[in-house]
């Protein structure tokens, strides 16, 4: 289902891509000898052939002659551990130890990088990496693998039936061997098979073994390059004032004061706003100080959170139902039911919040741009800023650093676009840095939504009817530009639960409450499974009914959902009490082709819930690095637990009112509870596991207080006053 | 004003306003950047450092504070990652996007320097002014047991 939707938002999406003339450039500017791979699926031989590459360098592996291999990750690295997952792939099939390879991030290059299971962007998101890869990188190593031999063949004068490819080196009868690095110069002349072998699973040596992560070694000792650490020569810093309303604009400024202040070699005005530039990025900041800004604050200037979710509540002329799957007539069969379930779940606002403020390198000379920086849309960052600086696309360099965390912030490129204006306006390389205030008063915000469910329910507790309407705004309609009247997959995500109900009827409604929103981890999955999974645990409460065991009786034929659900249950002794004063939630879902259950462990401590224990067990088909599914399931936990317990952004007059982390709360150490996860060791093809778990923990802590106290939450986040109105 | 205090056994002089933030200097006028820009109000512990041995948020330190005192950033531990933390970090692939890993590990190498043996509420008191956006608090704890424990056979 997943999958299938997400294809299909993406092929629009990709539509409006190039609409937009997000520009696709299709030279590699890398030196040394590289190897030409062709992609299947992604670039047609003809595609290849205009764009040269066939002549160019190999997207995924650079042998030097020294034999130092370099292998590619066309994924942003944030956290996730595609620095060192999409490495692996490559390498299981090139045989070369994942120890000794070094590993770069992809320049901008969608025909060559494109996300295929998100329509073509170069877009890091969507817990797409692995399972986009899985084939793809394979193939590539493979490729290599066999050009290699190849040309070892022809060197030897012997038949490629008796060479090998092993930890770098093809060895060959009566003791011949060479390095790859001996052999790349020959092997880049030679054709690209068309028709590679890849290895039966079961000899993998590298993919599915617990691998230690390749950028440990830099993120522990300082040395690690992220966005905010790059230095070019020559470079000037700059801070940037934007209108206290996101969308407002300069109406005019005196910045006589900030000129004068310590440091400052010039102040520009951008469209976003009004940036100093100083010696110092201190000095840069302390400046706006001095600036004296008169805004138009445009429309956003009256916007508040409550009457944006009022606005989704009651509906607007312009919205849009959608709707997603009807079976049978669940209204009729609701109207005359005698015992019939109602909820309104509802979900604020929320910030991404990465621990690196938003920043971007840019160098705008002589035509040409140098951008470097952490971001999670190359091609975007790339097409965008060649457009707005009125460049070509090709003289547009982009280089990613590590990223301090996406969570889909960095899908957005305001803050490179920016950096670029302010470059060519002081002609001279510019460091952007935002402030935390910048940062959390000028997100792109996780949309609020409403959700209205009603079920009846038969004699024997089970629901026979059930009905889902979801009102939201699309965030793809701001990213991608899909129209309005045009399903949002990442709205309907996990829209549809496992249980087997006779009539259903799913529907979207698109609702625009005027704020610019964002993808915010696990995107609508954490808004959809919020309502679904409180709302079976109210219908089994409703039926007299113990939740697990409810859920169970609804799952039918689905292996999949009713293993992790019963695994979950198991391992959190869900059959025995749970210690005094202790209380225990369940959860279920499929997001990313992952099937998840969740049992969440509380007690109550001054009206609000403490997480002691989270089990998880995830089924997510074939894995790449398991070390690293678990560390991305114990984030996203954490994660999820921060929006559960503090999460929520307020609007005063149009204005963000958290600016720091003491109004913006994040899960800290002494807070975090114990996780305990099972992997389901599975043939399946890969699931996603970067956000799934995200989204199973509020309902499971929501389901635990109700257990707890009786009470049902049905708005997020759990603060002590909407627990208290509840 | 120049100030002139000592960084990782060097000493140095520095040119800046009295005000202006510890971590300003350290990043960008001596150029160590391991140490990491947060929130600025001594919420996130990004900018640990260590004054006189002591962890201090340095993006709330006054340059004007740390005249003749000695600073300690995440270059000091080892380039080699060879103090035990680093290599506890290591072990348990603590990091994830990494951003506020040089502030745990400054608050961590901090907290063992006076805790040879720190219990699971020792961590949580020293280490819970550190945020994680990525929720590495797990590996975190057991890392630090782990140097620890390594610690005493040393």
């Amino acid at each position: 289902m997943t999958t299938t939707t997400l294809k299909a938002a993406a092929a629009t999406a990709a539509k409006t891509v190039s609409r937009r003339a997000f520009l696709q450039t299709s030279t590699i500017t890398t030196g040394g000898l590289m190897l030409g791979v062709a992609l299947p699926g992604l670039v047609s031989p003809g595609d290849a052939q205009a764009a040269g590459l066939l002549h160019t360098p190999n997207a995924w592996v650079h042998i030097a002659d020294d034999n130092t291999i370099t292998l590619l990750s066309a994924r942003s690295e944030m956290g996730q551990g595609v620095y060192t997952s999409m490495p692996m792939l490559i390498a299981e099939e090139l045989n070369v130890d994942i120890r000794k390879v070094k590993v770069a991030i992809a320049p901008p290059n969608a025909k060559l990088y494109g996300n295929a299971l998100l329509g073509g962007p170069q877009l890091t998101g969507g817990s797409t990496s692995v399972r986009d890869g899985w084939e793809k990188l394979r193939i590539a190593g493979a490729q290599v693998r066999e050009m290699l031999i190849s040309a070892a063949a022809t060197k030897w004068n012997v038949d490629r039936s008796q060479l090998t490819a092993a930890n770098g080196v093809v060895s060959g009868p009566g003791g011949k061997k060479a390095t790859y690095g001996q052999l790349a110069a020959a092997a880049s002349k030679l054709p690209v098979p068309e028709k590679v072998a890849l290895k039966d699973p079961k000899d993998f040596t590298i993919v599915g073994k617990r691998t230690k992560r390749l950028d440990t070694p830099a993120k522990t000792n300082g040395t690690a390059e992220f966005g905010i650490d790059v230095k070019l020569p020559g470079m000037v810093y700059a801070s940037l004032e934007q209108c206290p309303v996101i969308g407002g604009t300069v109406k005019s400024v005196d910045s006589t004061k900030a000129k004068a202040m310590p440091g400052v070699i010039d102040v520009v005005q951008i469209p976003d706003g009004v940036a100093i530039v100083a010696d110092t990025w201190w000095h840069a900041k302390k400046a706006r100080e001095g600036l004296t800004i008169v805004w138009d604050e445009g429309a956003g200037a009256t916007l508040n959170e409550k009457t944006m979710l009022e606005g989704i509540r009651a509906g607007a002329p312009a919205d849009k139902l959608i709707p997603l799957k009807t079976v049978g007539d669940p209204d009729a069969v609701i109207k005359a039911s005698a015992k019939v379930v109602r909820a309104e779940y509802t979900m604020p606002l929320l910030s991404h919040s990465p621990l690196e403020p938003m920043n971007f390198t840019a160098h705008y000379h002589d035509g040409k741009v140098d951008l470097v920086g952490p971001t999670q849309w190359q091609d975007a960052g790339q097409g965008t800023v060649a457009k707005v600086l009125g460049v070509k696309p090709e003289d547009v360099t982009l280089r990613t650093t590590f990223l301090g965390g996406g969570f889909g912030r960095r899908i957005d490129i305001d803050y490179i676009i920016q950096a670029a204006q302010i470059s060519k306006a002081v002609n001279k390389p510019v460091k952007l840095l935002w402030t935390r205030e910048d940062d959390m008063t000028h997100d792109f915000y996780r949309p609020q939504s409403v959700h209205q469910l009603a079920a009846a329910l038969g004699d024997d507790g089970k629901p026979t009817a059930m009905t889902f309407k979801m009102t939201s705004q699309s965030v793809t309609g701001r990213v991608f530009g899909l129209p309005m009247e045009v399903q949002d997959p990442l709205m309907t995500e996990a829209a549809i639960a496992a249980y087997e109900i006779p009539a259903t009827r799913h529907d979207m409604v698109k609702h625009d409450a005027g704020l610019r929103v964002g993808y915010w981890r696990s995107v609508s999955h954490a808004l959809n499974a919020f309502a679904n999974e409180s709302f079976i645990d109210e219908c089994a409460a409703a039926a007299g009914k113990e939740p697990y065991a409810y859920r169970m009786s609804l799952l039918g034929n689905q292996p999949r959902f009713a293993n992790v659900l019963k695994m979950a249950a198991d391992k959190a002794d869900w059959g025995t009490p749970a210690p005094a004063g202790r209380f225990r939630g369940i959860a279920l879902m499929e997001g990313y082709d992952t099937y998840m259950a969740q049992v969440a462990e509380i007690s109550m401590k001054d009206g609000v819930p403490v997480v002691h224990k989270v089990t998880v067990v995830a089924d997510l088909g074939r894995m790449v690095n398991p070390d690293t599914v678990e560390a991305q399931i114990q984030s996203s936990i954490i994660f999820g637990l921060s929006a559960v317990l503090y999460g929520e952004i307020n609007l005063l007059n149009g204005r963000v009112q958290q600016t720091n982390y003491h109004q913006y709360q994040i899960v800290r150490m002494n807070e975090a509870p114990a996780i305990d996860i099972t992997l389901v060791p599975s043939t399946e093809k890969p699931g996603g596991i970067g956000e799934p778990a995200t989204a199973l923990i509020g309902p499971a802590v929501a389901n635990a207080m109700f257990a707890a106290t009786g009470k049902r939450l049905r708005k997020m986040p759990f603060t002590a006053d909407n627990i208290k109105a509840a | 004003m120049t100030i002139r205090f000592n960084v990782n056994g060097k000493t140095v002089d520095v040119k800046a306003e009295a005000d202006t933030p510890l971590l300003w200097v350290i990043r960008d006028e001596i150029g160590l950047t391991g140490t990491k820009f947060g929130c600025g109000m001594a919420l996130c512990g990004a900018c640990t450092v260590h004054l006189d041995g002591v962890p201090v948020r340095s993006c709330q330190t006054p340059v004007s504070a740390v005249a003749g005192k000695k600073v300690a950033t995440i270059e000091s531990l080892s380039a080699n990652n060879t103090h035990p933390l680093q290599k506890a970090w290591i072990a348990h692939d603590v990091p994830q996007c990494g951003y506020c890993q040089s502030g745990q590990l400054m608050s961590a190498a901090a907290l063992l320097k006076s805790n040879k043996n720190p219990s699971d509420a020792d961590i949580d008191a020293a280490m819970s002014g550190n945020l994680c956006r990525c929720g590495t608090y797990g590996r975190i704890k057991a890392a630090i047991k782990t140097a620890a424990s390594e610690m005493h056979k040393a």
